[in-house]
């Protein structure tokens, strides 16, 4: 079962500049949550100080009874084992095999036999389809199979908080896809509390059970799946539309009365308003009880949705 | 880098401050032998030869200068102790330094830094293993290991170009330089330029691996990391020597 992660009025800044200010949600234990916001505010900056790999200037962030922020060195390094990591680019050792950099956590920490060693890390390879390339160098595969093999390495560990910053940058819509089939049937396989940080809205869409939007250094709305697809509120509908008319600018925010402007002269188009369906775990992927339940919600909707039409 | 005097300082806390972290980690088993081994055969690689190439022409020099002057003050017995001396106490730590820095240091620092723009360090933090016990305490023991050996060769290799020019090439006399070795020169010469080299291998790895770790903005600033680490080590180095060679003349007496 994951571990629930409480982070309460966080606030990071590099020098004078603020990143982001008073960020408080809460991470619910085994869900799948998604971080949003334009590029350049700060969402991989937030992950890094989940972890303990920056030190915020205010705020807790609280994980089995514990403040991350006030922990000693050696302390932290214990606490991060609950963690396990997606890096952008994978963040492989760039001198090691795949079969090598999966391995690496195993025979870092356990004193594991080999034979042993070998069958988790062919297990792990086997969930995220790298089976035949253990002998392959980061440097000589694509970059949707650096994500993979490093997020197989972060799962060998057995963590129960999973970390992605950004799984779907630099893919194609298909590896997207295929990556956010990939992340949903893990979590119905190993329960862990799930963060994606991503400006993908289709992915946001789908995946998530709750969806943050950060925006303008602070945390704009954190909540549920469909309360935040059905808000009002000017930014959270900008993003989700991928659109130019509103408080996002190219560079920064816009001022006050541009915004009213344009958002006067938006001939809002009929909105979609319901739900996006939500991603389940494929076929063969035993489902337990929070996935049974969230199927059985999903299979209500569309019913309801075809009476309506 | 910023050039404000609040910033230099900070740099230099750093540095000192992970220099005490290395030295606290040290203890700390299990021992990364696979890493010492291979790190210590990379530097070694990296260095040997070149040292190898600038001490011939470094003892040659020596000798060429001795030899002139000694014959001007017809002191020409005194040929083979003067340069024996010169190779022993002072050419051989700077040469090291020289190389060990230069060769060693920057190679250690292109590496850290590459793997720290590439998320690697992270990565290696985030699976809860500590960079400083990992990668960095093996490479300063590698780097102060050969840094040891590397002198014993700098000594061996400038006395006997010394030796060459000297008695070849100047005509001097075999026997009285080979005689006039000891009359200068000490073994505690010997054991004070390995205990040099020691801390100058110690200091071009703690420098390298600090600037590499610390690498930020992208390739550029792997460069500027490693163009950083060989200034600051040089200027650390030499001022080293001038102390540790200030300390040995008060603590071991002199011969002569």
């Amino acid at each position: 079962m994951g571990v629930e992660i409480c982070v309460e009025g966080l606030t990071k800044s590099f020098g004078h500049q603020v990143i982001w200010q008073d960020v408080s949600l809460t991470l619910p234990a085994g869900e799948v949550s998604v971080l949003l916001g334009p590029s350049g505010t700060g969402k991989s900056v937030f992950l890094k100080t989940l972890v303990g790999l920056l030190k915020p200037e205010r705020g807790s962030i609280t994980i089995q009874g514990r403040d991350l922020t006030g922990l000693r060195e050696h302390e932290l390094y214990e606490v991060r084992k609950l963690f396990g990591v997606l890096f952008q680019d994978g963040a492989l050792f760039g001198s090691m095999n795949l079969y090598d950099n999966i391995a690496f956590p195993l025979r870092e920490h356990t004193r594991k036999p080999e034979s042993e060693i070998r069958r988790i890390v062919l297990e792990k390879m086997d969930m995220v389809g790298l089976i035949g390339a253990e002998e392959k160098l980061p440097g000589e595969i694509s970059g949707g199979m650096r994500k993979r093999a490093g997020l197989a390495r972060a799962l060998v560990l057995d963590p129960e908080i999973i970390l992605f910053d950004e799984p779907d940058s630099g893919l194609d819509p298909v590896r997207v896809a295929y990556l956010n089939q990939l992340i949903v049937d893990l979590n119905a396989q190993i329960d862990a509390t799930f963060l994606i940080v991503t400006h993908d809205i289709a992915s946001a869409r789908q995946v998530p059970d709750n969806i943050g939007l950060l925006f303008r250094r602070e945390l704009v709305m954190f909540g549920p799946r469909e309360r935040l697809l059905a808000s009002d509120e000017p930014v959270v509908r900008q993003f989700l539309n991928g659109r130019m008319q509103g408080p996002i600018g190219m560079a920064e925010e816009k001022d006050a009365a541009q915004v009213e402007q344009e958002l006067a002269q938006l001939t809002e188009a009929p909105v979609v308003r319901e739900p996006t369906p939500r991603l389940l775990p494929g076929p063969g992927i035993t489902r337990p009880p929070r996935w049974e339940a969230i199927a059985r919600r999903e299979a209500e909707l569309r019913r309801r949705e075809a009476a309506d039409a | 880098m910023s050039l404000s005097p609040t910033g230099a300082l900070r740099q230099s806390g750093n540095l000192f401050a992970m220099a005490l972290d290395v030295v606290r980690t040290m203890p700390r088993r299990p021992f990364q032998v696979r890493e010492f081994i291979q790190q210590a055969w990379f530097i070694a690689s990296v260095t040997i030869l070149p040292t190898a190439l600038v001490s011939i022409p470094f003892g040659a020099v020596i000798a060429l200068q001795i030899g002139s002057l000694t014959r001007q003050l017809g002191a020409q017995s005194f040929a083979g102790a003067a340069s024996v001396l010169a190779v022993l106490r002072e050419a051989s730590p700077i040469v090291t330094a020289l190389l060990i820095a230069g060769a060693g240091g920057t190679a250690i620092c292109a590496d850290l830094g590459a793997r720290k723009i590439r998320d690697e360090i992270d990565a290696m933090q985030v699976l809860g293993i500590d960079p400083i016990h990992r990668l960095v305490v093996p490479r300063v023991l590698a780097s102060m290991l050969v840094a040891v050996l590397l002198n014993g060769l700098v000594s061996v290799v400038g006395v006997a170009g010394g030796y060459f020019f000297n008695v070849v090439l100047q005509n001097g006399t075999p026997g009285a330089y080979l005689a006039s070795f000891t009359t200068l020169a000490q073994l505690s010469d010997l054991w004070a330029a390995e205990i040099k080299a020691l801390v100058f291998g110690a200091i071009a790895a703690i420098v390298a691996s600090y600037k590499g770790l610390t690498a930020k903005g992208g390739p550029k600033g792997v460069g500027d990391a490693v163009n950083q680490s060989v200034v600051i080590t040089f200027m650390l180095l030499f001022v080293t020597n001038f102390v540790m060679t200030a300390v040995y003349f008060q603590v071991v007496p002199q011969r002569g």
